[in-house]
Parts: structure tokens; C-alpha cells; sequence
């Protein structure tokens, strides 16, 4: 695989822009192509080349299905992004159905990203403390006001570890297989591998399945599309994709506040009980580490430092019976750490008789899909009032959560199959009446009046069934973006001249 | 299942009257007027749709014309006991309804024998696969409420359980169900013995294929090097023909899936052209129907548990062949599961339909192309116009749980660990 040529891919891809604890989000309507094209040609737009010393400031632009079609660009290209990508995260009534956006979490109810609100761009700054303001008016330049109308404008807390109820978070990333050091791009890899090929997230490269994700591919002799990267597979067609990748945006609303009450009133106020509820809701304690135990042998794509190995090095392996960590907490749901075999096999002979579908050792055996098609780089910052003013009566009523934001290269395997088959789904992992506690939307299904239950498995056999989970995050907005490549905002930026 | 053709002009109305036995696109009224499923107490799932085939003209790309088909109507439904007892009662109880629907087939007489015209309609699969041969309609309905009833005596009386042993815990919800069955409040009927006449019957199955397999073993054998060389030749040759679907079909199949659990499946594609696709899919199928039925009858098809009932029938001389599956999950679940676990099984059975996605010696490759598989399965996936489950938010994995919890509350001796392990079930 050719090694990525970082001067081409925006830097959200491969930094999280940790240091830069400062953000805002600008939703906006493009009003006259012309302008916005101007101020694409001229916008600052970082890459994910690595600066020494680190940039103070980054600027990040997408594009939804809409904003491409404002900009002009020509309907035989936008056919060839995914299907989700053109629907959009609220254009069918059965993605909703799908990912949960029903009842309280609709799309009619949101703030931006609803069928009569939806943005053209998304435009991402992120500055060192104190320089936001400065790089705000940078950014605008000149034919910004002409450009664009503001649809919404989305400010965020500083960055810290902790997310709005507490938790440390931001723990477990995909390690992205820059090199394509796998030697088994496309084979069966049986054990759990944090180690995740280049395609899943990037457009334009080798994925997991050793293909091609879905990708506008332009024939030759278009002058317009002059200055794109030829696509790997097909040499003759230019790469629309390549570089880019697919940014999943989501406002979730956290109820900061509910969520502690609702642990109070389940362990009578005590204390050390009710953090522990809350731990195994979300499957880490407070401080990050994970409630079952480090794995002995290290895991492909986990760092060796001491600090990765306590929070990361692990799989579920050694708790099969869910005592350690809940099967529906949350982090076990989102990350399932599976391999293509789970939980790994003993040679060739006990691969094939289990690849037959024999040698199941109880009822809950394979019951998860390998996780390594299902992993998304996440890049949320949260908002609303930070943790340090967590007690303060007097902002309890202001809302605060996360933008949950994720790279993926397959919308649909990817983010939408995270989101059903594990987030949302009241039957995962054997579980019934339940889904993700922290995000589940706890709507009745067809044959299942409710679905806000949460089970603690235990020792000797009996679970424990926390039930009536009140509904801790709503969806406020969202939408389906291309993050493209800085070849493609070129031609983006050019595409009328 | 019946397969009827449409008369001239009669598919529009026909779809108008098939929307009407739903409440909303995708989800049935399970006592509309038309069939009202839900008066049969033997049937799991049921559907009708119409067999309008868009990818026809697919096989021109190995120069052959389509073949002469007509649009038809399909009416499947998977039941307890014997098909012909099930028809029977079908007719009997839902006559005018299924007579509104097949006058709009050709040659439909309405006054004259239904029973009769739609068995001599009937298709025979090919291959049948039953997630658990034997559990009956009723069965899942009193396992399911006993498990609920369980968990909800569970949950009330958690607090004076939680300091009993596993032992106890398991002898109180037996008096338990004990004192609700004998309220009639519960019912657990004894399991029906299995018909005789069946047992033989599968029996002499069981026996017949293995030895007809044997004695074929010489022939296959010295067949085997010419058989390779005529698949690898067509394997490298055959056409991929895997376009994008049409967005407005996804959409429209989209719109029909995801109001349960549980979702329908139905698609249809051609039989690649020349005999040697043609027997070799026979014979694979036939290979397929005997490991459902002997070997895989027990929650799993190969490694993939969230399969209820599927079907492969031929149609046309063979010239087609349909595909109807009910399953647990999204379609994109549904999808992963065959991609990643069951690949080469899907590869031996569908690499002989017209544009699969390429395979290498029959069970390599192929579906692992996850996004051309993906285009595969939506472009030749058909609508289910009317699709009814008679257990809705019941996963074929919860089926299995219930009836493990059955077995507990049955048991009149468990050691210690078996307990553990059953009241982990609740």
C-alpha cells in the first residue's frame, strides 16, 4: 500500500486536537456558491502533516449530500457516495427507525439536522486557550457573510478528559494501520486486534475486507477533476473519496443531573453504590479502567505503556458471564472486542469444525459480530456547562452533552450498524428489554412493552434487573458529512471557475 | 408455497389490495380482513408478494435470451405439521379473502376448487431450513410467557431472593409456576409425539442421502478433476453484473424493514445458463436441504443463530431461483452475518446465480466482496408486500433460552451448577 500522503487529508483524521481545547462548529446554508467558493479557496485548512511545533489552531470543512448539490457539484458524482451519505441521517423514516431517532430523539424535534434544517457545511475551528475569537474572524475572511447564512453555531466546553456525567473518557481509539502492516489485509484474523486498516477510515485505501469502500470515481477527460489522485483499484477513474472520509455528527443532549438522581434513588443515596451502578453502566470506573480484568498477552494495536495497558489492554474474554462487566453496559455494547472467532480457537481443526458451526459451548456462544468492521475513530467535544460546575443549582437547567463526532469510511457498517445491531438493540448479546443504557431511547418495541431495563449478571447465577431506566440522552441534532481531501476542497473550491 | 401468474393488467390492483391488509407499509394487520393471520394458531410466519423480476435481462451478458416468464404472485407461509392439513384450514376459515386475492392470477376460476387450484400451483423447495424442526407455534407462546412471568417474579421479589441459594431460589419459582399453572394461569402443554408416518419418512432421509452420496462416491471421484476445470474455467469467464441498486428500490425495501425484531427477506435472481451450473446448484442445494433437516435443525445454520425459517425454491425449470428467509436484525446484520461467518455457504449455492459477485473454487471470495455482495442481495431483493410473524420481539435466540428455561421448571433434579447456569437464563 502506498504510504498516505498527510498534506492531502484533513488533520481531524489523524489528531484529535487535543491540545487545542477550544471549539466551535459552524452549521451553514450556503447562499451564493460563487462566495462560498471564494472563501473555499482561501480557507486555512489544516492537514494532518505533522507540525513541529504543533499547530495553535485547526480549521476543518465538510460537506453534506446538500451542501455538495449547493456548491454545484455534478449529480453523476454525488451518485457515487454511499447511499447514506445521499439520504442523509434524517431522510428515511426507517434510518430513524434504525438508529433510534424516535419519540423524544426525533428528527422533527431536533435543533438542526431535521428534513426542513438541514446544513450545507460544517465548519470545525479548534484553537489553543484564548486564540478562538482571533482565529474566528481569521477564518471568516472576507466573503464568508456573503457566502453562507449561519444555521446553528455550536460552542463547546473546553476540552478535559471527563465527559458531562464524569466519566474519563476518550479512552479506546482504533490505531490506524498508517503502514499497512497487516499481513492479512482481507483474511480472517481470529483474535481481537485494536490494529485497523487504513480503509475503514480513509476513503480511497485498502479496508478490512482487503476492498474499496463506496466513493465517487470520476472517468478521465473531465478538466475539472484534473487535479484528483487516480483510484487505486482503477487507475483510470480519478478518486472523488480519496484522502476523505465520512464525519458522523450527533448533538446528544446529556441529562447530567437525572442521570445521578436516578442512581441515588436505585442505591438509597449510598455513596460507594451508586458510583459503582453508574460504573457498570457505562463498563469503566470513573478514572477510565476497565471492569475486567488486562488481558496477559498484549493485543495487536494496543501500546505497551503502562497506562494503555490498564485501559486498554483487555477483552471480554475472561468474562464470558458478563460479572465483570455488564453485557449491556455501554462500552461493552460500542466495542464488543471481538475477533472473527470469538473467543479465538485452538488450530486449524477446531477453526474449521467451528467455521461449520459445531463446538458451541453454551447458549451465548457467537452471539457478536467480529469487531473489526464495526470501529469508528471518534473526535466528540462536549458543551453546556463542564463538570466543574457540576453542584451549581443555577445550571442545572441549561442543557449540556456531547457532539459526537466519528470518522468512518462506510457510514452503514460502520457508524448505522453501531448505532442498531449494539447501541440500540434490545436483543443484544443474548439480552432481552434492554438497550444501551446510557443511550437507549427505552421506546417499546412490537411484542415488548418496554425496553428500559438494565441486567446485572451475577456470581451465582441470579442477575439482578435494574428497571425503569429513565432516558439519560437525546439526540438534538445531526447529519451525515464528507470530509474531503485538500485536492477535492480544491476542486470543490474551482468547480464553477 | 403457491406461485401463480398475474393476469394482463391486474398487478396494480393486486398491490392496492395487498397495502390494505397493512396498517402501515411493512407491518400487517394480523386480523385484516383479507387472511387474518392470526386466527392460525399453527402458522409462524406468512407472505405474499409479487414476483417482478428486474434483473431479467442480466443473463444477455452470457448471450442468452431470458427467458419467458410472466409476472407472478407468491403466497408462502411457514406452519406446524402437514402443509396439505394447513391448506386445508386456510381454505376453510380465509377462502373469500385468498379468493379476492388469486382472481387476479390467470386462469383463477372463483367458483371453483381453491384448495385444489392453489395446490396445483404449489412449488416444492428445493431446500427448507427450520431454526428448530419441531417447536410448535404454541410452544414459543407459553415458553415466552413463562420466561416473562419468571422474570417478573424476579424482579418483584428480588430483594428476599438475593439472599437465598441458587437451589432455593430455583424450588420457590417452581412452586411458582406450579400454583400459576394450576390457576390457568400459565399453560405448558406437553409436546405433541411426533407423527409416526414423519419419523419414518425422515428416518429413511436421513439414511438414503448418505447412502445414494456413496454410491456416487466412485463416479464423483473420477468426475472431480473435469468437474474442477469446468468450474475454474467459468469461475475466471462468468460476468459480474453488480450495478448500484436504484436508490428509490432500496428506499422502498428500506421502508418495509425494521418495524420488529425480526425482518423478512425475499429475492429472486436466474441460474446461470448450460447444465453444469444447473446440477451442480441441484445437487449443492439438495446437499443443503439434507444439513438443515439432519444436521442443522438445532438454532443454527452453520455458525448463523438469528435464521427462523428460510427456503430455496426453483422456479421455471430451473431456470430461476427465489430465496425467502425470516431473521433477527437489521438487514445489515443480517448481511455482516453472511459475510463474515457464512461466506463459503452462500458462495456454493449463489456463485451459480446469474452476476454473482466472483468466486474462487466455489466457496472462496465472493460474498467476502462485501460491498459488491451488498449490491447483489439489495438489487435482487423483492418487496414483501405482506409479511406476518406470529412472534413479534421474539428472537430465534430467545426461543432457544425459553425453552431451556422450560426444561429447568420441568426438571425434578438439578445438581448445583446446572442451577447456576439456569437461573442465568431468566
Amino acid at each position: 500500500m502506498p504510504p498516505v500522503d498527510t498534506s492531502d487529508v484533513q488533520g481531524l483524521i489523524r489528531y484529535g486536537y487535543g491540545k487545542l481545547t477550544e471549539a466551535c462548529f459552524f452549521l451553514l446554508r450556503i447562499d451564493s456558491p460563487a462566495a462560498a467558493r471564494q472563501w473555499l479557496k482561501t480557507a486555512p485548512v489544516t492537514t494532518a502533516v505533522e507540525m513541529k511545533p504543533p499547530p495553535k489552531v485547526a480549521l476543518q470543512v465538510a460537506f453534506t449530500c446538500e451542501g455538495l448539490q449547493a456548491l454545484q457539484v455534478p449529480d453523476e458524482v454525488i451518485q457515487g457516495f454511499s447511499p447514506e451519505f445521499i439520504s442523509g441521517m434524517s431522510g428515511e423514516e426507517s434510518r430513524s427507525r434504525r438508529l433510534g431517532d424516535l419519540g423524544a430523539n426525533a428528527p422533527s424535534q431536533w435543533r438542526w439536522g431535521g428534513w426542513d434544517k438541514i446544513p450545507h457545511a460544517l465548519v470545525m475551528l479548534y484553537a489553543e486557550p484564548g486564540l478562538l475569537e482571533t482565529w474566528k474572524q481569521t477564518v471568516k475572511g472576507d466573503s464568508w457573510d456573503e457566502a453562507f447564512s449561519i444555521l446553528d453555531y455550536l460552542e463547546t466546553e473546553p476540552l478535559l478528559d471527563t465527559e458531562p456525567f464524569g466519566f474519563k473518557d476518550g479512552i479506546s481509539q482504533p490505531k490506524i494501520d498508517w503502514e499497512g502492516a497487516q499481513k492479512s489485509a482481507g483474511g480472517a484474523k481470529v483474535d481481537y486486534s485494536n490494529l485497523v486498516a487504513v480503509g475503514e477510515f480513509l476513503l480511497g485505501y485498502s479496508n478490512e475486507y482487503g476492498k474499496y469502500s463506496t466513493r465517487p470515481l470520476v472517468t478521465r477527460g473531465d478538466d475539472r477533476t484534473a487535479g484528483l489522485l487516480p483510484a487505486e483499484e482503477d487507475p483510470d477513474k480519478r478518486d472523488l473519496g480519496r484522502n476523505g472520509s465520512y464525519l458522523v455528527f450527533r448533538q446528544l443532549a446529556q441529562d447530567v443531573s437525572g442521570f445521578w438522581r436516578f442512581m441515588d434513588q436505585q442505591t438509597k443515596g449510598d455513596p460507594a453504590a451508586r458510583t459503582k451502578l453508574a460504573e457498570a453502566m457505562v463498563g469503566r470506573r470513573m478514572n477510565g479502567e476497565p471492569l475486567v480484568p488486562a488481558s496477559v498477552l498484549p493485543i495487536e494495536g494496543i501500546e505497551q505503556d503502562a497506562d494503555s495497558v490498564k485501559l486498554n489492554q483487555f477483552t471480554y474474554a475472561s468474562d464470558t458471564e458478563g460479572t465483570g462487566c455488564p453485557f449491556g453496559a455501554h462500552i461493552r455494547r460500542a466495542n464488543p472486542r471481538n475477533g472473527d472467532l470469538p473467543y479465538g480457537t485452538d488450530g486449524l481443526l477446531s477453526r474449521l469444525i467451528r467455521t461449520l458451526g459445531f463446538g458451541r459451548k453454551g447458549i451465548r456462544d457467537d452471539l457478536v459480530s467480529s469487531t473489526r468492521f464495526h470501529r469508528l475513530l471518534r473526535r466528540g467535544r462536549p458543551y453546556g456547562p463542564g463538570p466543574s460546575s457540576a453542584g451549581l443549582r443555577s445550571v442545572e437547567n441549561q442543557e449540556r452533552g456531547i457532539h459526537f463526532i466519528c470518522l468512518n469510511a462506510s457510514i452503514g457498517r460502520q457508524f448505522e450498524f453501531v448505532q442498531n445491531a449494539w447501541i440500540m438493540g434490545t436483543k443484544f448479546d443474548g439480552l432481552s428489554e434492554e438497550s444501551d443504557p446510557l443511550l437507549g431511547n427505552r421506546t417499546p418495541v412490537p411484542g415488548c412493552s418496554f425496553t428500559n431495563a438494565f441486567t446485572l449478571p451475577q456470581e451465582n447465577g441470579f442477575r439482578q434487573r435494574i428497571n425503569g431506566l429513565p432516558q439519560f440522552v437525546t439526540v438534538r441534532g445531526g447529519g451525515y458529512f464528507f470530509l474531503p481531501s485538500i485536492r477535492v476542497l480544491w476542486y470543490l473550491a474551482t468547480i464553477g471557475d | 408455497m403457491v406461485v401463480a401468474s398475474l393476469a394482463a393488467n391486474r398487478e396494480g390492483e393486486l398491490r392496492s389490495l395487498l397495502a390494505s391488509m397493512n396498517v402501515r407499509p411493512g407491518v400487517v394487520d394480523p386480523h385484516n380482513s383479507v387472511v387474518p393471520f392470526a386466527q392460525f394458531e399453527r402458522l409462524h410466519f406468512a407472505r405474499l408478494l409479487v414476483l417482478a423480476d428486474s434483473t431479467l435481462d442480466d443473463i444477455r451478458e452470457h448471450g442468452v435470451p431470458p427467458p419467458a416468464v410472466v409476472t407472478s404472485l407468491t403466497f408462502l407461509g411457514d406452519c406446524d405439521g402437514a402443509a396439505d392439513d394447513f391448506l386445508a384450514d386456510l381454505v376453510q376459515r380465509a377462502g373469500n379473502g385468498l379468493r379476492r386475492i388469486f382472481s387476479h392470477c390467470e386462469g383463477f376460476a372463483p367458483n371453483g376448487d381453491l384448495l385444489r387450484w392453489m395446490k396445483d400451483h404449489s412449488q416444492p423447495p428445493a431446500a427448507m431450513y427450520v431454526n428448530w424442526i419441531g417447536r410448535t407455534v404454541e410452544q414459543i407462546r407459553e415458553e415466552n410467557f413463562l420466561r416473562n412471568a419468571l422474570a417478573e417474579y424476579l424482579d418483584k421479589h428480588w430483594a428476599a431472593l438475593a439472599v437465598q441459594s441458587p437451589r432455593q431460589i430455583w424450588e420457590e419459582l417452581i412452586a411458582f409456576v406450579r400454583d400459576e399453572v394450576e390457576a390457568r394461569r400459565l399453560d405448558l402443554t406437553p409436546p405433541q409425539p411426533t407423527p409416526l408416518g414423519w419419523w419414518l419418512r425422515n428416518l429413511i432421509h436421513f439414511v438414503g442421502v448418505p447412502v445414494i452420496l456413496l454410491l456416487l462416491t466412485p463416479a464423483l471421484i473420477l468426475y472431480l478433476p473435469v468437474f474442477l476445470y469446468q468450474l475454474r474455467v467459468r469461475e475466471k469467464n462468468d460476468p459480474e453484473i453488480l450495478p448500484r441498486p436504484d436508490l428509490n428500490h432500496v428506499k422502498h425495501l428500506a421502508d418495509l424493514e425494521d418495524h420488529d425484531v425480526a425482518n423478512q427477506f425475499s429475492a429472486l435472481g436466474g441460474v446461470k445458463p448450460g447444465l453444469f451450473r444447473r446440477w451442480t446448484v441441484t445437487f449443492l442445494v439438495w446437499l443443503l436441504d439434507y444439513g438443515a433437516r439432519h444436521i442443522f435443525n438445532r438454532g443454527y445454520l452453520t455458525r448463523v443463530n438469528t435464521i427462523h425459517f428460510a427456503r430455496w425454491v426453483f422456479l421455471d425449470n430451473k431456470q430461476r431461483l427465489f430465496f425467502a428467509s425470516n431473521y433477527d436484525g437489521s438487514l445489515e446484520s443480517y448481511m455482516d452475518d453472511f459475510i463474515n461467518k457464512v461466506a463459503w455457504g452462500l458462495n456454493l449455492v449463489f456463485s451459480n446465480g446469474v452476476g454473482y459477485p466472483r468466486t474462487n473454487w466455489l466457496i472462496l471470495d465472493g460474498a467476502k466482496d462485501e460491498q459488491k455482495f451488498k449490491r447483489y442481495i439489495r438489487r435482487h431483493e423483492l418487496p414483501t408486500e405482506v409479511w406476518y410473524n406470529a412472534h413479534p420481539g421474539i428472537t430465534a435466540f430467545d426461543m432457544e433460552r425459553n425453552s431451556r428455561i422450560r426444561e429447568g421448571v420441568e426438571k425434578s433434579f438439578m445438581r448445583d451448577e446446572e442451577i447456576r447456569e439456569w437461573l442465568k437464563l431468566i
